[in-house]
C-alpha cells in the first residue's frame, strides 16, 4: 500500500497515512487529486479506479470516504476488506463511530491504524488482538491532574 | 502563563470559524502561543502543544517548528509523550529532514525498553519511515527482536525487517537465520507478517527464492488448516477464517511456483480445493478466489486447473457486483495472450460489458474486446465496437478509434468492408481520431486500387453532410484531389454512382477553404486538392483563379502554396501534368500502430519535410545518390521498386521542392509524383531489344520517350519464361552509371509463368541529362523448380536513339 486517506464529502482531510517518503508538496497534490477523483464518482460505480501507476480503492462510510492506494499487483478485493476491517476497529473502539469521533480523536485513529497496518502491510489479522493492544496502551497513558470526561467516557488527556 | 488550551477545545474552537480567514486567524494565534510555549521548554504541556500542532498540520497549515519538539517527546520517559512524539515524527519528519537522524538513538533505546508497547512504538516508527542510515544502524536490533518469543514484538519486527530490506537490500542476508521457524508459529499476526517478509525476500533475490521453495509443503499445510478449520472467532470474516492470511499465502505460493514444475505440482490440489470450496456470496470469498485465479494462471498448473480458473473469471463477469466484474475483466486482459481460446468463450459476456454504466468497467471491456478480435469474429466484433464508439464518452473515443483502425487493418475480410469501417469511424468519431491516422488512412486508400471510385464517392457524400470533423475532411479532400476524375466520371461499381459536376466538386473544396470550421492544415489539404484537379478537370481557369486569390492569403502556409502553384501555372506549366499525376501505391513501411507516428524507411533522408506533418518524407533523390558507380564495379545496390512517399504531405513536398523555384527543379519533384498508369508518351519509334536471355528467362526492353521531358527514357521490360516450370518470387533490379538517374516502378507480378504463357512487365525510367551512352547492370532473382536462382548481367546493347 502506498497511502491511506480519509476525507469528508466536502473534501476536508480527516486522516492521512503515507507509506513511502513523499514531499509535502507532493502530498498536497495527491490529496487534491484523490478528493477530486473520488468525489466525482457516480454513486453506484465500482470502487476501483486507475490513477497513474496505482490502483485506487475507495469506499464511503456514512460521511467519510476511505481512500487506499495500492500497487498494481495487489488484490483490490482484499483492499476493500482492509478498509472494512479498519472501520470495524474504529467502530469497536469508539462505539458506533462517526466522523466527529475521528475529528476530535484523530490521534487515537492513528494509534489504532498503527496497530493494524505497518509500512504498508497488515500486521495483525485478529480484531480482538488489535483492540486489546490499544486498550492496554491507553492504560499506560499517564493521567492528568485535571481532566474532562467526554461524552463517551474516554479520558481526554491533552 | 496560563495552561495552553486543550486539544479538543482547540478543535471545537476552530470548527466554529465561519470563513477561511477566520480559521487562519485562530490558527495563527494558537501557533504563536505554541511557539512561545516551546521556547519556554515547558515539559508538562509539550505533548498537548504538539498534538494541537498535528491537528493544524492536518488542516494544511505549516508545522515544521514542531519537529524538534517531537524528538524531545520521544526522549521523554512518559508513555503519553512518546506516543504523541512518535506520531508527530511519522507525520512531520521524513528522511529528507536532518532532524530525522537524531531519532536514531532514541529509537535504539526504545527498542530495548522494558515495556513492549514502547518497543512497539519504536518498531512501528522505524518500519514506517526509517531512512537507509537508520535502518543500517538499527538492523541488528530488529533482527534480535525477530527471534523473540513475544509474538506482539515478533510480528512488528518482521514488518520492520521488510522495510529495512526495502531500504537497504544488502541487509537481506542478515535476516535469513531468523526466518527459520517463522512459519511454525501459531499466532496469526506473526504468521502473516512472516509470509510478507518471506515474499519480500523471494521477490528480491532468486537465491532466496530457490532457498525458500522448500517451504511450499508447509505453506500448503497452513492454508489447508485455515480452510478446513472450524469457526474461529478471532479470525473469522463472514464465515472464512483469516482471509488476509489466506491471500498472502496464495501470493507467496504464486511466487514460489512460478516456473517451477515440482512446486507447482505440490500446490495443485490445494488450489483446486480453494477454488471449489470457497464461499462466493460475499466480497471476502471472491477476494480469495481472485487471488487463487491469479496464482493458477502464473504457475505451471495443469490445463484442467487453468480452465477452472478462467471459468471462475467467467462467473465473475456475470456477478452483480461491479467490483467483481471489473476485477474479472482486468484478469482476463492479463490472460488473454496466453489462454486466448479459453477467454474467447466468454466473448459475448465481455462485449455486453461494453454497455455497462460504469466507466472503469467500460474501459476494461473495451481493451479486452480489442484483444479478442480475430479473423473469425471481426465482423461481429466490429459491429459492437462501432456501436460502442457511437455512444461512448469522449474520453474513450480516441482510443477506441485507434483500436478499430488497427483491428480493421489486421483482419479486414474485404477491402470494401475496410473502407466502410474507416468511413464509419471518421463520420462518427471524426474529431477524436488521432492525427497520425490521417496519413495511415490515405495510404490504405491508395492501396485499395479497385475501391478508389467507391471511396471517393462516399467521402464526397460525407463532406456534403458535415465538414466539421477535420480528419475526415482531410482524408476526403486528399481523395477528391487524387481521384476527382473518377468522381465526376459517374462510374462506380460498388454502389449507385452519383452525378456530380466539376463545378460542384470545386464548390465543396472551395467551401472548405473559406469555412471557419477548417483548421489551417485542412485548408492546406483542400488547396492542394484543388490544384491537383487542374490536371483532372477541365475547369482550369476556375482553379487558376482560386489559386491566385490565395496567393495573398494571411495564412503564410496557404500563401506559399498558392504562390508556388501559381508559378506552376505560369512558368512551369509543362511540368504540371507530370507533377500532379496519380500517386503510386505506397509500400507499407513501419508498423502503423495507432500510437506510433508512421515513419518511412530508414534509408530515406528527411531532407524535404513538410513541417506540419510529423512523419519524415521519403527521398527518392537519395536513390540517385546511392546508385552504383558502374565504373567502380561494386555490388548492385537494391533499389526499392516503389517509393515510400507520404501522400499526406504531397502538397507540402511540392511546396518545398518548388522552394527555390529554380530549374534545378529537382527532378526530385519529378520523381515524387510518379507516374503509374496513363501518361501520354510520345511514340518514338525506338526499336525494342533483348537485354537478357539465359536459362529460359528472356527479358526484352521496349522504349518510349516520356512527355514532356525528352531526357527521360521510359523502358518497359518484358520478362518471359520458356521453361516448363513457373519462376516465382521474380525480382528484377537494375543499376546505371552515376550520371544517370533511374527509377523502377512496380512489376506487374512476381511470377513469370511457364511456357511463355504470360510476361511480367515493369517500367524503368532513366534520366539522361548528360546524354551519355546508356549502360545498365541488371540483377535477377527468382525461384525455379524449388531452388533459388540469382544472376547478374550487363546490358550494353541499347539502341542509340534511346539515349541520344
Amino acid at each position: 500500500m502506498r497511502f491511506l486517506l480519509l476525507f469528508s464529502r466536502q473534501g476536508k482531510l480527516r486522516l492521512q497515512k503515507w507509506f513511502t517518503p513523499i514531499t509535502e508538496r507532493e502530498k498536497k497534490k495527491i490529496i487534491r487529486d484523490m478528493t477530486t477523483l473520488v468525489l466525482a464518482r457516480q454513486p453506484r460505480s465500482c470502487n476501483f479506479l486507475q490513477w497513474k501507476d496505482l490502483k485506487i480503492i475507495y469506499k464511503r462510510y456514512a460521511s467519510l470516504y476511505f481512500c487506499l492506494a495500492v500497487e498494481n499487483q495487489e488484490n483490490e478485493l482484499l483492499a476493500l476488506e482492509v478498509i472494512h476491517r479498519y472501520v470495524e476497529l474504529l467502530d469497536k473502539y469508539f462505539g458506533n463511530v462517526c466522523e466527529l469521533d475521528i475529528i476530535f480523536n484523530f490521534e487515537k485513529a492513528y494509534f489504532i491504524l498503527d496497530e493494524f497496518l505497518m509500512g504498508g502491510e497488515i500486521q495483525e489479522t485478529s480484531k480482538q488482538m488489535v483492540n486489546r493492544c490499544i486498550e492496554a496502551s491507553d492504560m499506560l497513558q499517564e493521567v492528568r491532574s485535571t481532566h474532562i470526561k467526554s461524552n463517551n467516557g474516554l479520558k481526554s488527556e491533552f | 502563563m496560563p495552561a495552553p488550551i486543550r486539544l479538543r477545545e482547540l478543535i471545537r474552537t476552530i470548527r466554529t470559524a465561519r470563513t477561511q480567514a477566520e480559521e487562519r486567524e485562530m490558527i495563527q494565534k494558537e501557533c504563536a502561543a505554541i511557539r512561545s510555549s516551546f521556547r519556554e521548554e515547558d515539559n508538562t504541556y509539550r505533548c498537548r502543544n504538539v498534538a494541537k500542532l498535528l491537528y493544524m498540520h492536518m488542516l494544511g497549515y505549516p508545522a515544521h517548528f514542531g519537529q524538534l519538539e517531537c524528538l524531545k517527546l520521544i526522549a521523554s520517559q512518559k508513555f503519553t509523550d512518546k506516543r504523541i512524539g512518535y506520531l508527530g515524527a511519522m507525520l512531520l519528519l521524513d528522511e529528507r529532514q536532518d532532524v530525522h537522524l537524531l531519532m536514531t538513538n532514541c529509537i535504539k533505546n526504545d527498542l530495548n525498553h522494558s515495556t513492549q508497547y514502547v518497543q512497539g512504538l519504536a518498531l512501528c516508527t522505524l518500519g514506517c519511515m526509517g531512512s537507509s542510515e537508520m535502518c543500517r544502524d538499527l538492523a541488528g536490533e530488529v533482527e534480535k527482536l525477530l527471534k523473540t518469543s513475544n509474538s506482539y514484538l515478533r510480528k512488528k519486527a518482521a514488518l520492520c525487517a521488510v522495510h529495512v530490506i526495502r531500504k537497504v537490500p544488502e541487509l537481506m542476508e542478515m535476516f535469513l537465520p531468523a526466518t527459520k521457524n517463522l512459519l511454525s508459529e501459531k499466532n496469526h499476526g506473526v504468521l502473516h507478517t512472516s509470509v510478507v517478509l518471506l515474499t519480500e525476500m523471494c521477490e528480491r533475490s532468486p537465491d532466496m527464492l530457490a532457498h525458500f521453495r522448500k517451504l511450499v509443503p508447509q505453506l500448503v499445510r497452513i492454508l489447508k488448516n485455515l480452510i478446513m478449520s472450524g469457526y474461529s472467532p478471532e479470525h473469522d470474516v463472514s464465515g472464512i477464517s483469516d482471509p488476509f492470511l489466506q491471500v498472502r499465502i496464495l501470493r507467496l505460493l504464486r511466487i514460489l511456483g512460478k516456473g517451477d514444475d515440482d512446486s507447482s505440482e505440490a500446490m495443485n490440489d490445494i488450489l483446486a480445493q480453494v477454488a471449489t470450496n470457497t464461499e462466493t456470496s460475499k466480497n471476502v470469498g471472491n477476494a480469495i478466489l481472485y487471488e487463487t485465479v491469479l496464482t493458477i494462471m502464473d504457475i505451471k498448473s495443469e490445463s484442467g486447473l487453468r480452465v477452472l480458473a478462467i471459468n471462475i473469471l467467467g462467473r465473475f463477469l456475470l456477478n452483480n457486483d461491479k467490483n467483481i466484474r471489473y476485477v474479472a475483466l482486468t484478469s482476463l486482459l492479463k490472460t488473454v495472450q496466453t489462454d486466448h481460446n479459453a477467454v474467447q468463450r466468454h466473448r459475448s459476456t465481455i462485449v455486453d460489458c461494453l454497455k455497462d454504466l460504469d466507466v472503469s468497467i467500460k474501459r476494461r471491456a473495451m481493451e479486452l474486446s480489442f484483444a479478442l478480435v480475430n479473423g473469425n469474429n471481426i465482423r461481429g466484433m466490429m459491429k459492437e465496437l462501432l456501436y460502442f464508439l457511437d455512444s461512448c464518452d469522449p474520453e474513450f473515443k480516441a482510443d477506441c478509434a485507434s483500436g478499430v483502425f488497427l483491428a480493421a487493418e489486421k483482419y479486414a475480410p474485404s477491402k470494401r468492408w475496410h473502407i466502410d469501417t474507416i468511413m464509419r469511424v471518421l463520420t462518427t468519431a471524426g474529431s477524436y481520431v488521432r492525427d497520425d491516422s490521417v496519413p495511415n488512412l490515405i495510404q490504405l486508400i491508395t492501396n485499395s486500387v479497385e475501391m478508389h471510385a467507391y471511396t471517393v464517392q462516399r467521402l464526397y457524400k460525407a463532406l456534403l453532410d458535415d465538414i466539421s470533423q477535420q480528419p475526415l475532411v482531410q482524408v476526403a479532400s486528399w481523395c477528391i484531389g487524387e481521384y476527382g476524375d473518377l468522381l465526376i466520371s459517374g462510374q462506380c461499381e460498388e454502389e449507385e454512382p452519383i452525378q456530380v459536376t466539376e463545378d460542384e466538386v470545386l464548390d465543396v473544396l472551395e467551401g472548405l477553404l473559406v469555412s471557419n470550421l477548417s483548421s489551417p492544415v485542412t485548408r492546406g489539404y483542400s488547396l492542394t486538392a484543388i490544384m491537383k484537379l487542374s490536371t483532372r478537370f477541365s475547369s482550369v481557369n476556375r482553379i487558376k483563379k482560386v489559386v491566385s486569390i490565395y496567393g495573398s492569403s494571411i495564412d503564410v502556409e496557404l500563401q506559399q502554396r498558392a504562390v508556388e502553384y501559381n508559378a506552376l501555372f505560369k512558368k512551369y506549366d509543362h511540368m504540371r501534368p507530370a507533377l500532379l499525376e496519380r500517386m503510386p501505391i505506397m509500400e507499407k513501411t513501419a508498423s502503423n500502430g495507432p500510437t506510433e507516428i508512421v515513419q518511412t524507411n530508414g534509408e530515406a533522408e528527411p531532407s524535404v519535410v513538410e513541417p506540419k506533418h510529423p512523419p519524415p518524407v521519403g527521398q527518392p533523390a537519395s536513390q540517385g545518390n546511392d546508385l552504383l558507380d558502374l565504373l567502380g564495379g561494386n555490388d548492385v545496390p537494391v533499389i526499392p521498386t516503389t517509393m515510400p512517399t507520404k501522400p499526406a504531405s504531397a502538397g507540402g513536398e511540392l511546396l518545398d521542392l518548388l522552394g527555390d523555384l529554380s530549374l534545378g527543379l529537382s527532378l526530385m519533384a519529378f520523381y515524387l509524383f510518379d507516374l503509374f498508369k496513363t501518361v501520354n508518351f510520345l511514340s518514338t519509334g525506338i526499336p525494342p531489344m533483348t537485354a537478357y536471355n539465359k536459362n529460359g528467362l528472356k527479358i526484352d526492353f521496349t522504349f518510349e520517350r516520356a512527355n514532356p521531358n525528352p531526357n527521360v527514357a521510359v523502358i518497359t521490360i518484358h520478362a518471359s519464361n520458356s521453361t516448363e516450370a513457373d519462376m516465382t518470387d521474380f525480382v528484377f533490379q537494375a543499376a546505371v552509371p552515376k550520371t544517370f538517374q533511374l527509377q523502377l516502378l512496380s512489376p506487374s507480378s512476381n511470377v513469370v509463368p511457364a511456357l511463355n504463357q504470360g510476361t511480367v512487365t515493369q517500367v524503368i525510367r532513366v534520366l539522361n541529362q548528360q546524354k551519355q551512352q546508356l549502360r545498365m547492370r541488371i540483377k535477377l532473382t527468382y525461384i525455379h523448380k524449388g531452388s533459388a536462382v540469382q544472376d547478374l548481367a550487363e546490358v550494353n546493347n541499347f539502341p542509340p536513339q534511346s539515349w541520344q
